[in-house]
């Protein structure tokens, strides 16, 4: 019951700050907050990851870049050249390209939105899979060096390869028709909609997500977060597990990459950037681990004011002093702090934060 | 290839290598005292070179190393202090965390004090177009420098920790940390000295090499990742192999250049490194015994 | 802490703006987005700085038409989404008449539709050719194009009698761009490139590639194009190598401080250049010569560093804006239409013409070549 209340409330919230933005006339903050909307769709993934599952994953943007640069690539990169080949021949059969114009005037034919979209979130999940495998068999700083490494590696080969356009990175990405008369894209015209597809998705995401924390599964998560040996030795398949929240989340980050990338009509490489995924983890972090509610509130309060510019040139270093100040005052996130408890026990958070992974 | 180009690789890879392996020597000081990995590795050989160049304008080349490598190793111990010293048995997230954050102030730090621009300290003898000849190949004197001096640190690194007892009591600490408590060694000093020495030593690797790679706020960060990978693939803690690894990633990189195009070279380094991670998780010269005692 | 104190007072400027808009009602609304930090920042850094310095010297003058100018700059650090989010953020909210930058090429062209959209005027400061062909109404840029450099690098090479080069390139956008266009105006030339290779902008030392590309016989002269330290690096690996082939560089080069990082292995490196570096070196009849003089000492002067072209972009799309707005109001649909017609406007990148198809307004002979002699450019005579 409790669950489905805190849900309405989110909706609530959702249509309240559209109805009072248009009711002042400001709509046009709809603009960040739909964009912070996609973040926080990755953000409450990784916070599973890493609050449920105990995983820290220094690679999520790579995941997000998978989604954003894939879909941005297969809708704009022209197949002309190739129209010949098996390939491009079988994908017109079945009805997955577009024919169009470029800048140029030029015939241009790419690949159906939907169907770019299908694509690079299965290609996420794919790689989420094959390297989540061994990842996940990882520990510590192990762990963090091998999601860090697999993030740079993907930062590396879009800024390696023209075709994902080097460190320029792919503009002019068409809108994504959802169905006639919907479609992701960035105009005045379409905010008020694209508003509510991004925050329809963060719901849905949060209802998937906190139903598998309260199923079977989701105990089982927490039994890792709390002792992997203990679960082990109760039968719980904890690699399974780990495995199956790191695809899903995996998922999720490329779902945000392609809608934003839709959204802004391009993405550059600085989305695949270091910076990043810590700022992501540092999101979590603030948020609290395991605190589904407490990472999306962070992460649209700290995302809409950092896509609206109030950091200025301090833009890494308010997040580089979050992460240091949370995890040595508030390990647990911000919003768990109790403040009367603290005073009477300052000692206990650092204890219950001190558990040896 | 002929033996010149041969030569003129090698040498380009000893000095990449050189540099790799003083960043993982730093990596390692930290670790076996700590358990720590220092994520912050890297802004220490940017702040060396910075203070350094910064202090010239006031001193001569030899004092404004000195007094930058100094500076760095305070710099070194209030990081300790402010940050690490009195938390409790933090988990290994928490201390990723930490200190990659502590990077990005660092980072950030320099950015607004030094601004965006490059520098670099002038050519230790001679000048940007001084060689000397090596058996047909042309090298910089300066590369003989970074080549000596990181072997110089090895050296008076592995000196330190094999007969001074204050060396002695930090591999103690390194071996058996409650064992070193009981034996009357304070600990927590040790971790501080660890901070410190590795301060020193990415502080000195910055001066030197700043001639050959100038010097930028941001430059700590790739380096602290190669210094990692070498870290990890010479086994962590293991400074012996920090040593060969990074040699070899050094030489393997230079090398590479006459096969695989310069622009998807990390990509593969880091590549090699998972790899290794997935098969071998002790690195190459680590052995498995050794890193099951540890915790990660 | 040079830059510190001005870069505080910008960002707490932008923030009270942002919190109050309505107390300037009456100013003139410019926006600018450039990479102040961030990976790119050593474009966007000076941009901002020359922004600032010239926003105050004008308002000090009584502003454009009597109305004070009221400049939001925004750091994007070189991210396309940040560029989207805040060049939508000062259409909309703060309804500025124009936007200066962005500082790159590919946050440039992620803005080209929603200025396109917004219509509103937007002066780049990134030098890809893409962003002004095809010509998009409101869409503007200062830099010249990298084309007419690479083709003043290859002209300089026929007079020299090379033709078998290697080129080196940086992975950025510049270097990117850079490559693109030598190779494919070298056949024009008769020119071959038979070694290429590009590196990460962080790169720190180039001897293993300076030794591969030095074992090609056939290799007459090297040209690097790329922005970053890498352009001393390639000086210095190449003269320790014992290797003295003529090295051409980009425009990219024009910044003293890569003189200074590259030593003696600077002299002698030949490449193209807006005229902001000799400024002082120019017949008084120059029509450039005035207001490069004024703009770098006034730089100077204020900022303790040397000016760069960068900087010069940003003074060149203030100074465009403030010849349109005198011209035509301070309103959108005017400012376009009055760049359109600007004519024979000196500005530091060279002298601007612009006209319905050609939003550059710049020809090739905004180029200059220059070599570095004694520490200090100065124009290249054979």
């Amino acid at each position: 019951m409790k669950r489905i209340i805190a849900l309405l409330v989110a909706c609530l919230l959702v249509i309240a700050v559209e109805l009072l933005c248009s009711w002042t006339g400001t709509l046009y903050y709809l603009t960040q907050m739909t964009m912070s909307a996609y973040y926080s769709l990755l953000i409450i993934g990784l916070c599973v990851v890493m609050g449920y599952a105990g995983q820290i994953s220094l690679g999520h943007a790579g995941f997000f870049a998978i989604g954003g640069y894939l879909s941005a690539a297969l809708t704009t990169r022209n197949l002309l050249l190739f129209h010949d080949s098996l390939l491009v021949r079988g994908l017109d059969f079945a009805g997955l390209l577009v024919t169009g114009k470029d800048i140029y005037g030029g015939a241009l034919v790419v690949v159906t939105p939907w169907a770019a979209c299908l694509f690079a979130v299965l290609v996420a999940a794919t790689i989420a899979f094959l390297i989540g495998i061994p990842v996940l068999k990882l520990k510590g700083h192990y762990l963090a060096m091998a999601t860090l490494g697999f993030g740079i590696i993907i930062y590396r080969l879009a800024l390696a390869s023209s075709y994902f356009g080097g460190a320029d990175g792919i503009s002019a990405v068409r809108p994504f028709p959802l169905c006639p008369g919907l479609s992701v894209s960035g105009g005045p015209s379409t905010r008020v909609e694209n508003y509510y597809i991004a925050w329809g998705l963060v719901l849905l995401g949060v209802i998937l997500l906190r139903n598998l924390i309260n199923s079977r599964i989701g105990r089982a998560l927490r039994a890792i977060h709390g002792s992997e040996e203990a679960a082990e030795s109760m039968g719980v398949d904890t690699a399974r597990y780990k495995l199956y929240i790191f695809v899903l989340s995996a998922v999720l980050a490329a779902i945000a990459g392609v809608f934003l990338t839709h959204y802004n009509g391009g993405i550059g490489p600085s989305e695949a950037s270091v910076m990043k995924s810590v700022r992501y983890v540092a999101i979590v972090a603030v948020g609290g681990m395991a605190h589904l509610w407490g990472a999306l509130t962070m992460s649209i309060v700290l995302n809409f004011l950092s896509l609206r510019g109030v950091f200025g040139t301090y833009d890494d270093a308010i997040f580089g002093t979050i992460l240091i100040l949370i995890m040595l005052f508030a390990p647990e996130g911000i919003l768990r702090i109790n403040v009367g408890q603290k005073l009477l026990s300052l000692g206990g958070v650092f204890k219950k934060g001190g558990r040896k992974d | 290839m002929t033996a010149e180009l041969f030569i003129q690789y090698l040498f380009a890879g000893i000095t990449y290598g050189s540099m790799y392996a003083i960043v993982a020597i730093g990596f390692n000081i930290i670790y076996n005292t700590t358990g720590i990995i220092n994520f912050a590795q890297g802004e220490f050989v940017m702040l060396g070179g910075m203070i350094s160049i910064t202090l010239l304008r006031f001193m001569p080349l030899p004092l404004a190393i000195v007094l930058a490598v100094g500076i760095t190793m305070a710099v070194g111990a209030l990081i300790e202090i402010v940050f690490i010293r009195w938390l409790k048995e933090p988990s290994v997230l928490r201390m990723v965390i930490i200190t990659i954050g502590i990077s990005i102030l660092i980072r950030e730090a320099a950015l607004h004090i030094w601004g965006e621009s490059v520098r670099s300290l002038p050519y230790f003898v001679g000048n940007e177009i001084t060689t000397t000849g090596i058996l047909g190949a042309r090298i910089s004197p300066q590369v003989i420098w970074v080549i000596g001096v990181c072997t110089m640190m090895v050296l008076l690194l592995s000196l330190f920790f094999g007969t001074t007892s204050v060396g002695r009591e930090m591999r103690a600490c390194a071996a058996n940390r409650t064992a070193a408590i009981l034996c009357g060694i304070n600990t927590r000093n040790m971790v501080t000295l660890s901070f410190v020495l590795s301060a020193g030593i990415g502080a000195l690797a910055g001066c030197v090499m700043s001639p050959i790679t100038s010097t930028q706020y941001d430059n700590g960060t790739g380096l602290a990742i190669k210094g990692f990978t070498v870290a990890i693939l010479g086994g962590l803690g293991n400074s012996g192999g920090a040593v060969a690894a990074g040699l070899l990633l050094g030489i393997i990189e230079a090398f590479s250049v006459s096969v695989v195009p310069l622009a998807f070279q990390e990509a593969i380094a880091i590549a090699i490194l998972l790899l290794i991670l997935f098969v071998r998780p002790n690195g190459l010269f680590g052995s498995k015994d050794l890193a099951g005692l540890k915790e990660f | 802490m040079k830059g510190f104190g001005t870069k505080f007072l910008v960002t707490t400027a932008a923030f009270c703006f942002l919190v109050a808009p309505n107390v300037w009602a009456k100013d003139i609304k410019i926006g600018a987005v450039l990479a102040v930090t961030g990976p790119a920042s050593f474009l966007g850094g000076p941009e901002a700085r020359t922004l600032e310095m010239l926003v105050e010297d004008l308002n000090a003058k009584g502003g454009i038409n009597g109305d004070k100018i009221q400049m939001i700059i925004k750091d994007t650090t070189g991210s396309p989404e940040k560029a989207v989010s805040f060049a939508k953020q000062l259409i909309e909210e703060d309804n500025v008449v124009a936007i200066i930058g962005p500082s790159t090429s590919g946050e440039t062209m992620s803005l080209k539709k929603i200025a396109e959209d917004a219509k509103t005027p937007l002066i780049s400061c990134a030098a890809a050719e893409v962003i002004v062909n095809p010509v998009a109404s409101y869409v503007f840029k200062v830099p010249q194009n990298d084309s007419f450099a690479a083709q003043k690098i290859f002209q300089e090479m026929k007079n020299l009698g090379i033709a078998r080069i290697a080129v080196l390139s940086s992975n950025t956008g510049f270097g990117q761009a850079g490559k693109e266009q030598l190779t494919k105006i070298a056949p024009d030339f008769g020119i071959q490139i038979v070694e290429s290779e590009v590196y990460d902008k962080q790169i720190t030392d180039l001897s293993a590639v300076i030794a591969k590309i030095k074992a090609n016989k056939e290799v007459q002269a090297v040209v690097n194009w790329s922005i970053e330290p890498a352009q001393a690096i390639v000086a210095k690996n190449m003269r320790q190598a014992g290797w003295d082939v003529p090295l051409f560089q980009s425009h990219g080069f024009a910044n003293i401080k890569y003189v200074e990082a590259g030593g003696v292995a600077s002299e002698g490196i030949i490449f193209p250049a807006g005229r902001l570096l000799i400024a002082n070196l120019l017949p008084d009849s120059h029509p450039q010569k005035a207001v490069l003089v004024k703009y770098v000492s006034d730089y100077e002067t204020k900022y303790k560093e040397n000016a760069s072209t960068f900087g010069g972009h940003g003074y060149d799309a203030l100074m465009l804006l403030d010849a349109a707005i005198k011209a035509g109001g301070a309103d959108r649909e005017k400012i376009r239409t009055a760049l359109e017609k600007i004519k024979d406007f000196p500005g530091t990148d060279g002298v601007f013409t612009f006209s319905a198809t050609d939003h550059n307004g710049l020809g090739i002979d905004a180029f200059e070549m220059m070599t570095v002699k004694d520490g200090k450019f100065v124009p290249y005579k054979k």
